[in-house]
């Protein structure tokens, strides 16, 4: 008995097919956990967005309306997340506050992938003294924390949604060109570019259909990332009091204002965190997705 | 050993990097507002005033020139002299200096103290309930904004339980252990981010670990799970978690701006911002340069370490 199991177990049929087995079993995990991810983190995104819509197209309360009168009312059918100090619906401020973010981070973001692309992209490209010099200005840029660069362009440039945004953008610019440059040094060695070149294909054309295909993950990748530590950002910078200025609302303003009130208004502190925490989770979760999606590995 | 050519090639690039990094420095500061004496002293000075801030600052002189003397004297450790507090700034850091270094080597202690083991623990785990609780964990860990931690432990550990002070600082020399509790709340804020961060990139590094051949080997020999596991792959998973260790070093300076200020600490984050409040520039400027510098020391010192860690690393 034991010798016929042997010999089944040593048959190329039999092990290839334990192997198989193997693997079908680990496939709908990791196909389950990509999945999950971005149900999660595509339904969590989607109401924020809701949110911002709402805010939008007025369906909220006026998000700066004060009435000292409401002060400091807990969540309840008229302000389904409460009032802050000052009487206003804490439920509009978060929906006016994920236009904010949305805003800034996305608005980040873009300017940062567009200047630190094209810039990874020309050093990666050029290679010799414009490699050598772009890539020392990204590593003199890459010394300072992405919020230190962030604050120091806020504090010449001022405050306010479009300088915010601006700080933000270039203090993330390294990173982007960094992942580019990357791309395009091994692009340019590569025997398809080198082909290309040989058959007389323009550079545009090379770095459009050959080159930028290849890096176009990597940075999707790191503009989920992006998107998320640009809120984050944005947040912090509006505690500071160096973002997004009162009476406009922001979550990291809010948090700050309602602070002092802690003790008396739990829910004044938890609504603009957990907004902020849902919006980065929700991005984070998007990031992994994409990244498990795009690496051939997990793939 | 690493190579001296090796490290003397590190060191130029760290100097080279210095350099850029103070030119940034001066440039955001003195050239894209236009005029830092107006920025201080608001469009609607008396012009006799601004030109006495402007002389005051050496603004007076060629742009190049003010570079030149403001390069030598960060480089001999003179960063001006803060406008509103009539001190040098590189004492009024000094000063500060303490509170914020612990803040940060106390974070970062933690960081490691609880970030390896759970990484490890969930690779060791792997696909069980504690592998998914430490993932779940590690999710809300990268999600959550310090600021917000920071504000629910106050209410949770000093409002409701009364355990730990909601703030300030107690000086070292005072009474070692106040300060140190006084340290914990925000540290644990402030490295939240961190421990998830080290915490999965334990599990990675330690998963790939058990695949390799010498962990089959020890198993074959019949070397007990724990040696295997502590012994042979932990060590071996531990050389890219230096690197990430390092770089986060760097990110806490940074990150304790908003901690401080959470917590009301007396440290370089608080000092900036009272600056930039009061448009104190020569102080803002001089605690950007340093936290700069500080940050490309720290990644020097990462570089070398890995190299003494990983033999396989090579030098070109």
């Amino acid at each position: 008995m034991a010798v016929v199991w042997r010999a089944k177990r040593l048959t190329i049929k039999g092990w290839s097919s334990e192997a198989e087995g193997f693997r079908q079993r680990a496939r709908p995990r990791r196909l389950q956990r990509r999945q999950l991810s971005i149900w999660l983190g595509g339904s969590l995104l989607l109401v924020i967005c809701l949110a911002a819509a709402a805010s939008w197209w007025g369906l909220t309360l006026e998000p700066n309306a004060m009435n000292i009168r409401e002060r400091l009312l807990p969540p309840g059918p008229g302000h389904w997340l409460g009032t802050d100090h000052f009487g206003r619906d804490i439920f509009a401020r978060i929906a006016y506050g994920s236009r904010i973010a949305l805003l800034v981070g996305g608005g980040s973001t873009l300017l940062a992938a567009t200047l630190g692309a094209s810039l990874g992209a020309w050093a990666g490209y050029k290679g010799g003294w414009w490699d050598e010099l772009i890539m020392r200005l990204i590593d003199g840029l890459m010394a300072f924390p992405g919020i230190l660069l962030a604050i120091m362009l806020v504090t010449v440039m001022g405050p306010g949604l479009g300088n915010t945004m601006i700080a933000i953008g270039m203090a993330n610019v390294p990173v982007f060109a960094r992942i580019t440059r990357g791309v395009f040094l091994t692009g340019r060695n590569a025997l398809y570019v080198e082909a290309a070149h040989a058959l007389g294909a323009r550079t545009w054309d090379i770095i459009r259909y050959h080159i930028l295909p290849n890096g176009i993950g990597p940075i999707l990748v790191q503009a989920t990332v992006t998107f998320a530590t640009a809120i984050l950002t944005e947040a912090s910078l509006s505690y500071l009091g160096l973002g997004i200025q009162p009476p406009d609302a922001s979550w990291g303003r809010m948090l700050k204002e309602a602070q002092p009130q802690m003790g008396r208004a739990l829910w004044s502190v938890l609504a603009p965190g957990a907004a902020i925490f849902i919006t980065v989770m929700a991005l984070n979760l998007m990031g992994d997705a994409i990244r498990d999606r795009l690496d051939p590995e997990t793939r | 050993m690493v190579p001296l050519q090796y490290l003397w090639r590190r060191l130029s690039a760290l100097v080279v990097t210095l350099l850029i990094a103070s030119t940034i420095t001066f440039v955001v500061f003195n050239i894209i507002p236009g005029d830092p004496a107006m920025l201080m002293l608001g469009t609607e000075a008396d012009p006799e005033v601004l030109a006495n801030l402007r002389r005051q600052l050496g603004l007076d002189l060629p742009l190049h020139v003010q570079y030149f003397q403001w390069l030598r004297g960060a480089a001999l450790g003179d960063l001006g002299t803060s406008i509103r507090l009539g001190r040098p700034v590189a004492s009024l850091i000094l000063e500060r200096l303490p509170v914020t270094a612990s803040l940060a080597v106390l974070a970062m202690a933690l960081t490691i103290i609880i970030g390896v083991p759970a990484g490890a623990y969930g690779a060791a785990r792997r696909g069980r309930a504690a592998d998914y609780l430490i993932a779940i964990f590690t999710q809300v860990g990268l999600a959550i904004p310090h600021f917000w931690l920071g504000i629910l432990l106050i209410l949770l550990f000093s409002m409701r339980w009364q355990l730990l002070p909601p703030g300030g600082f107690v000086p070292w020399g005072k009474d070692p252990w106040q300060a140190f509790l006084s340290l914990l709340l925000p540290a644990l804020a402030l490295a939240s981010h961190r421990i998830a961060q080290v915490a999965r990139i334990t599990r990675t590094s330690m998963l790939d670990a058990l695949h390799k051949d010498y962990i089959r080997t020890g198993r074959g020999k019949g070397l007990p799970e724990t040696i295997l596991l502590f012994k042979h792959a932990l060590k071996n998973s531990l050389i890219p978690v230096v690197t990430v260790a390092g770089m986060q070093f760097a990110g806490l300076l940074a990150g304790s701006i908003v901690a401080e200020e959470v917590f009301a600490l007396p440290g370089l984050g608080r000092l900036l911002l009272q600056a930039i409040g009061y448009r104190d520039l020569p102080l803002v400027q001089g605690i950007s340069l340093f936290i700069a510098a500080v940050v490309v020391i720290i990644n020097f010192m990462t570089d070398i370490l890995y190299l003494l860690l990983d033999p396989r690393v090579r030098y070109d």
